[in-house]
This record gives C-alpha cells, structure tokens and sequence, in this order.
C-alpha cells in the first residue's frame, strides 16, 4: 500500500462529542422515547460509537437501550475478490429484534456495501419494525441506494482519500482525519 | 585396431591405476601399455582419453528389462541403452517378465534380441521355480543351457525353506547362484515402506528391517547345509549386513549386493508419498545406511547393483500404496556410487571393483576386467565433472527416480562393448 | 489468511496461529448455528464436492451441511474403491469432477496420502476429510474447538489418547493438533496397536491406561474395529474392553473433572461404557455439534484463501 499522509483533520473530540450528542437526542425524539429501541455497532469502530450513543441516551433518559455488536464480513459482496479476513468475530444481538426499531451504527458511510450487508445480517435474526442507520461520517460516493437517518457530519471527498475515524477506545485521541496517498496534490 | 589414448586406467583386478593406453583389436583387448609405446600408426582409429578414467565396463546384476511382456516399460533395446549410457557394458536380467524366464524358449528369446537389439551384454537370470511361483523348480538345466547366468525368483522370495533348499542343493550341478530376494512376507504384512518414524507419520504400513535379516540368515543357515552358492540381493538392512558378514567369516559361499539407493538415501526421502522413494526393498534409517556402507567398505557386500526397475509416470502417480515398487538406476548407478569415495567410506578402486570386478565374479562373466584377450567393454569417464541428473534425458523409456535434479559428479563420456561405441555423449 | 496454500491437508501444515484463527473463526460459525436462520450467503456461487471414497456418514453429512450453511451448492460424489479399481484412477475421476467445475475438493479415502495426490493435480482447493492411517484434520479441529469451549484453554492440558492408535488418523491429526497448542500428550493401548516411532512425536506413551488418566483432563477414546481382533493385534474385542476400556470405575479413579470425548461412532461396551458416553463428562454431542462449525471455518478460509 502507498504512503498516506493526514491532509486534513476534520473533527476534534469536542466536534465528535457534540455530533453524538446531537445524534442521541435525534434518536430519541424520531422514535417517541427509547422503549422500542436496539442499537447495533457495525465492527469495529461503530461498535464504541453505538456504545457512546448508548450512554448518552442512559444519561439524558435514564433509560438502557439494548446494544449488539454486529460482523458483516459472511455478508460482504466481495468475497473472493480480496484477502478475506480470518479475523471474525461473532455477532452479538439482543435477545430480540422483533417488533423494534434498530438502528445500525457506523463510523464513515461511503459505498454503502457494508450497510447492505448489515442489512441482510439483521434481517437473519428476525423482523425488526424498522431499521435506521447512524453514521459519524457521511463522505459521499455511494453504490448502492442507501441513505443515513443520522449523520455527525457530511465530509465531501475525494475518491482515492480515506476517511480515518480514531477513537480513544482503541487507544490515542478521539479525532476524524483525511488520509491522501503520499505525493498527491 | 582402435587405440584409447592418454587416459587413467583404473582397473581393479589388475590393481592398475595409472596412465594407460590401449590397444583394441577385433573386440577384444590386444594390448595395454604405459603411454607413448603403442604408436598410433598401429591402429586406424584413434579415441582420445585425455583427462578422462579408462574403467573395464560396469557389470549391473540386477535389472529388470521388462521384455517380455512389458515392453510399455522397457524393452532389451531401451534398458540396454540406457546401460551404455551410464557406463554399463553388462546386465543380468532377471526372470519376473511375462512369460516367465522358467524355460529355455524365453531365455533364447531373450538371448537373440539382445543379440540383435542390445546395446549392451546381456545375461539373462532365470527363475528358480517354475512360473516363480515357489513350488516345483524350473528346468534349471535347460535355463543354464541357454545362457542364464544364476536363479531367482526375484520381484518375491522363495518362501518355503525345503523349495529354498532344493534350489540351492541343485544349483550345485552347475555352481550358480542362487539369488534370493530376502524377504520375510508374513512379518512384512503388506508393509509400503520402512516401519519407523517416518511411516508412522505418513500412516504407511511399515516393513521391519528383520524381515529382511531373518530371510538372509534363514538363506545362510540353509547354503551353509548345501554347500551351495547364495548371492543375497539388494542388501538394505544394518541385520543383513551383519549376517553376511558373519557367514562369510564361517566359510559360507554367500555375496551379496546393494544399490546406491541404500547408501544414499534414509526411509525419509518418501517426504510427501513421493512414489519413486517407493522400492521393495524400501529405504531404511539412516543406521542401517551407515551399516550398508560399512559393508560395502569392508568387502561383506560384494557388488553395487540398480535393481533398475522401470515403471511408467502414470503407474507411480497413484495412491502410495498402490504404487509399483522399484525405481530407474541404470543412468545414475556410477555417479552415486563415486559418492562413497568422494565421501571418504572407501577408495575409488574398492568402488570401482565393486561395480565392476566382483559383480562379473559373482555371474562368472569373463568381463568386468581388462586385459589382453578380453573383451573390450570399457566406458571412459569424466570423474571430476559436475552435472545436474535430469530424468527426462534419461535414455530408458521411464523417468522413475528420486534422483531426480540431483547434483552428481563423475560423467560417462563414452561407452565401448567389444570395441564398438555404443554410447558416446552428446552423439546419439 | 494464512493457511500454507489453498489446502487444508494436515494438522502438520498448521501453525499455532493459523490453529488459533480457525478455531476464532468457528466461534463465528457456532454463532451462526445458534440462529433461526441457520445459513449465511458467504459461498453463493461456489461448488463444493465431497468425494468420498470411503463410507461415512457423519463426517459426509458434517461437511455437507457446513458447505449448503455457506450458501455453497455442494455435490456428493461417493463411490468405493473398488470401482476405481477398474481403471480409473484417483486422478483422473478427480480431474473430470473438478471440470465441472467446483472450487473445493473434500476427499475422504482409504489411502494415506490421497489428498495430498489429489492437491498436486487439480487446481481446486482440496480438504482432506481423513485419507487411509494418516490426518483427519478437521476432527482434531473439532476436538481442539470442543475442549477449548469446555475448559476455556487447551495450553498447559493433558490430554490422553487411548486405543488403536497405529491404525487411527484422528489419533495422527490430535497428538499433533494438541501438541501444537501447547498440551501434553499421553498415548496409551495395547502395544500391537502403537505405531513405532511415536515417542519421537513428542508425546508419552504408556501400556497401562491407568497411567494415562491419572493426571489427564481430557481422555479421547478411539474407535476400536472387529478386525484388529481378527488381524490379530488383540486376543478379542472382550480383552480389550477389560484392559483398555473406559470404565466409570475408572473414570472415578482419575482426575475430578476428566472430560471424556470420542470421535465417532461408538462401540458401546467395548472402548466405552455406556455410562461414561451418556455420562455429564462426556463432551461427545458437543464434538459432533461443534464439528459443523469448524468445518464451515475451514471452508470458508481455504474458499476465501484459494480465490484471492
């Protein structure tokens, strides 16, 4: 892989902080409360963010919203096509998501390929009233028809960048950067 | 008149090792001499020996032609090519074709083809038992009649020991050998390679090294009761060894041989089921190699041999054990057999005879020697050059062996039987 | 991925790490498996063939289920030896089967060996399902997942092997699979029925099966088969129970907590007492279970291995 350098960092731990709040609260107020609610983090990185929302939500409401954790690599759509992960882990769901709201976490939204996939996934384990999606960032360039219901923030990009989300659960800052190959312009 | 020149003659039965020319008339040897005394004008062809070893030709006897019946395989011309081109000017070959050699038809058969399509000498071995099957002896009068050399049933032991015993007693009319593929097939159960580490492993059935050695010292005990001659075959075993030896220090009339496969190579060369590591008898540990060696080295084993066993490519790339035993080795038996002096186990001219000299001893050929009044089978090697073994250039119809990419030295530059050129290297 | 090649021919291929991310990976698989909706669309598209050329249900039925829970289609091709004996050869039916085409070759055979053959010839990936007295990779797998979920580790155990070892591949596949881990092993069986050169695999071995599981955790009882009497290698099927059978009274005298497994299928009564198979220590329902996934991991590693 090429050398990337940071070209730009986009949200700080405050921004991020500010974003989630304001998400938890958009959640709340969509769905009348938080008795239907599931929250589900798409491995790895949405899986702390869904916690963090988590938490927010127990603050503010006083309420526990189940959480899952959630693998899509045996629904991805590229499988074969790259080095496959040998790293999976098990997904975790509530008891049940039959009857209630989910909303699907991730860190950056981009092709749209892994919500797909965490669609089919959520759909195995039942019929859920409605699946939403939570996303930190949403940088655009979609492949699929597929929308967030909740976005931190909207990061236009260009293609051949990455968005890295760093999280402090995994050890440094909380902080969103821009990756761009080494020598581009 | 053919003069051999400026070459080192190592001829072991003369004990010469030294700068020779030769002087080849008719077929025959017609003179040796020390450099500069045969004047070239003597002869109308000139060979050119210069840096080169003048070996008398190796005698190999143990080979399996495969003619006939299994000309797939081999045939008299192919197998024989395949010896000129490794230096050897005689074979002994032995009876398990189809038909049998058990009867004196099949032995001329093979007799007249070698004479016609041979490239080398052959001498046919026939079977001790009608059809090889162990009960009734074959016409053994009739087989020496027509040119077979020794007996065996070679490919599978005689079991009984009272067959095993008439064989030997009756072979004492014409003071052949009897040789014997020692075995002990009940103990052996169906074994595919050495039992030990490696085939426990793998999961293959093993084949003790004591079903060789209670074969060989039943076969002892029993040419020690008859007085007649025993040749044990393809020696494998550190106990085989050491019965021979003991035998032969009691006065018991017993040779023996081995192949290079057997000082070379340890059970662990089957790797991966690689089938031309396949052999019966099969590679064993690495003490019995060292065993053999010291056998080889002391004299107890008399002959080094290839049991050339050819078998085609899609025969052997099956299942382990339903794969043929045996491998090619006509075209690599002397460089791997210099390897036991550039090792250090024993002298070029202790190798030298025990491919050679004793061998032809053994079948009573009036070759494996030069001097005057024999038959010129020499091969003229390049002791010194290094090559890669390379199957597919392998002149006899199969490329079974796990010699295969090897590093060897010692080059056969060019092969003679009865003063004509059979093989010459880069000329065919 | 870091399976050596696209095969998964012997534990003797493996390396601790690639043990451990198979079994990390069976997690997943058991997940799956304790789900409604028992199928994930990981194989949509592939073809898997089982070759069996030798009778077995259980592990047939194993890798058929684990391949159609992948989404794979996956083909049952069985046929005995015997057929094969009529000319055709282990390469070349496996060469017109692979033509049509599939990208993973599972082979169960009589002969050691025969996966290995069978990976040098084709361009599919190929599983060997136990070929002859050799490996039997995915039930050493499976046995490894199985005392790992049971005891929550499998370093620093001691694990006990006993029976017919010389001619048992599951016995190869688990000296090595748990010596890999990092357990100890102990062998133990009539000595007719222990291969030579066993000591040299780093396990200890015993005659006496008292020995065996005194200070053993887990206890693996092999198959014992109505021919190994009538070859010879033991007096009777009855002797043998008495000498090497797993007993409760014997389980009683062993460590407290010796877990009790089995490969399948059971002689009642002859290397096992009813009571011990049924009994709370034995983990043998768990084996088979637990086979299914572990079977899905090393499907879907050696697919995703062989195509990128």
């Amino acid at each position: 892989m090429n050398e990337r350098r940071v070209k730009a960092e986009i949200m700080d731990e405050t921004a991020i902080d500010r974003a989630l709040s304001r998400i938890a609260h958009e959640i709340v107020e969509r769905n009348k409360g938080t008795h239907t609610l599931v929250l589900v983090g798409i491995r790895t990185g949405g899986v702390h963010l869904a916690g963090r929302l988590a938490e927010k939500i127990r603050k503010h409401e006083g309420a526990d919203v189940p959480l899952g954790e959630m693998d899509v690599t045996l629904y991805r759509d590229d499988f074969g096509r790259r080095a496959i992960s040998s790293k999976l882990k098990p997904t975790i769901l509530p008891e049940s998501i039959e009857e209630h709201d989910v909303v699907l976490v991730d860190d950056v939204l981009f092709t749209g390929r892994t919500i797909r996939a965490a669609l089919d996934h959520l759909i195995d384990y039942g019929r859920p009233r409605s699946i939403q999606l939570a996303v930190l960032i949403d940088r655009g360039h979609r492949d699929l028809p597929i929308r967030a219901d909740y976005v931190g923030k909207n990061v236009p990009t260009a293609l051949k960048e990455r968005v890295e989300v760093k999280l402090r659960e995994e050890g440094g800052d909380d902080r969103v950067v821009i990756l761009e190959e080494e020598g581009a312009s | 008149m053919i003069l051999v020149r400026g070459g080192r003659l190592i001829d072991p039965a003369s004990g010469t090792d030294a700068p020779r020319d030769l002087l080849v008339d008719g077929g025959t040897v017609a003179g040796i001499e020390e450099p500069g005394i045969i004047r070239p004008e003597a002869a109308n062809e000139v060979i050119e020996a210069e840096g080169l070893a003048i070996l008398p030709g190796l005698a190999d006897v143990h080979v399996h032609l495969r003619e006939p019946g299994f000309e797939y395989k081999e045939t008299i011309a192919s197998g024989t090519r395949a010896a000129a081109a490794g230096g050897v000017t005689s074979v002994c070959c032995m009876p398990n074709t189809r038909p049998v050699n058990d009867c004196g038809a099949v032995t001329r058969f093979i007799v007249e083809r070698a004479a016609a399509d041979g490239a080398v000498n052959v001498f046919p071995i026939g079977a001790a038992t009608k059809g090889s099957e162990g009960d009734g002896l074959s016409d053994i009068g009739e087989l020496v009649g027509s040119g077979c050399v020794a007996v065996s049933d070679d490919g599978r032991p005689i079991v009984s020991p009272a067959v095993m015993r008439r064989v030997l007693e009756y072979s004492r009319i014409f003071d052949i050998p009897v040789v014997n593929h020692c075995e002990d097939l009940g103990l052996s159960a169906g074994g595919v390679m050495n039992e030990g580490k490696t085939a426990s492993a793998l999961g293959l059935r093993g084949i003790p090294g004591a079903s060789e050695e209670i074969m060989a010292r039943r076969d002892i005990a029993l040419a020690e009761l008859t007085g007649a001659r025993l040749h044990v075959a393809h020696v494998s075993t550190a106990g085989a060894v050491r019965a021979v030896r003991e035998a032969k220090a009691r006065g018991v009339r017993v040779t023996a041989e081995t192949c290079p496969h057997y000082f070379l190579l340890t059970d662990e060369a089957v790797g991966r089921y690689n089938t031309n590591a396949k052999m019966n008898p099969p590679l064993r540990s690495a003490e019995d190699r060292r065993a053999v060696r010291e056998g080889l080295a002391d004299g107890t084993i008399d002959a080094i041999c290839t049991d050339h066993a050819p078998h085609q490519a899609d025969e052997k790339e099956v299942e382990f054990d339903r794969a043929p035993f045996g491998i090619v080795g006509l075209e690599t038996l002397l460089p791997l057999s210099l390897v036991l002096w550039r090792e250090g186990v024993m002298p070029l001219m202790d190798v030298v005879r025990r491919l050679t000299q004793t061998p032809a001893e053994i079948m009573k050929l009036d070759r494996g020697r030069l001097a005057p009044g024999l038959p010129a089978d020499l091969a003229l090697v390049d002791l010194n050059a290094e090559y890669r073994v390379d199957a597919s250039m392998f002149h006899g119809k199969t490329r079974n062996t796990p010699f295969d990419g090897w590093t060897v030295r010692g080059r056969v530059e060019r092969t003679l039987v009865g003063g004509v050129t059979v093989y010459r290297r880069g000329r065919e | 991925m870091s399976f050596h090649g696209p095969h998964l021919l012997g534990i003797r291929d493996l390396s601790k790490t690639d043990i451990g991310e198979i079994l990390d990976a069976a997690e997943s698989f058991r997940a799956v498996l304790d789900r409604d909706i028992k199928k994930v669309p990981t194989l949509r598209g592939k073809t898997i063939v089982n070759l069996f050329f030798e009778p077995s249900t259980r592990t047939r039925t194993s890798f058929e289920l684990a391949g159609k829970r992948l989404s794979a289609d996956v083909v049952n091709f069985s046929q005995s030896t015997s057929s094969v004996v009529k000319g055709e050869t282990l390469i070349d039916t496996a060469r017109t089967i692979e033509a049509m085409p599939a990208e993973i070759l599972v082979i169960r055979h009589p002969h050691s060996g025969a996966a290995e053959l069978l990976a040098r010839h084709v361009s599919a990936s190929v599983i060997n399902a136990g070929d002859g007295m050799h490996e039997h990779p995915t039930q050493a797998l499976l046995d490894l997942y199985t005392v790992r979920e049971a005891l929550r580790r499998v370093e620093g155990l001691r694990i006990a092997i006993v029976g017919d070892v010389l001619h048992s591949r599951v016995a190869r596949s688990d000296i090595l699979a748990f010596k890999t881990m990092g357990a100890s092993v102990v062998v133990c069986g009539p000595p007719t029925l222990l291969p030579p050169g066993l000591a040299e695999w780093g396990a200890d071995v015993t005659v006496r099966i008292e020995e065996a599981l005194r200070d053993a955790d887990v206890v693996i009882a092999l198959r014992m088969q109505m021919e190994r009497q009538n070859a010879g290698f033991v007096p009777s099927l009855n002797e043998y129970a008495v000498l090497y059978g797993l007993t409760r009274e014997r389980i009683d005298r062993a460590r407290p907590g010796l877990l009790v497994m089995h490969p399948g299928p059971i002689n009642r009564g002859v290397e096992i007492a009813p009571e011990v198979a049924d009994s709370a220590a034995s983990l043998i329902l768990n084996q088979v279970a637990n086979g299914m996934a572990v079977r899905m991991a090393v499907l879907y590693l050696v697919a995703g291995g062989a195509s990128a």
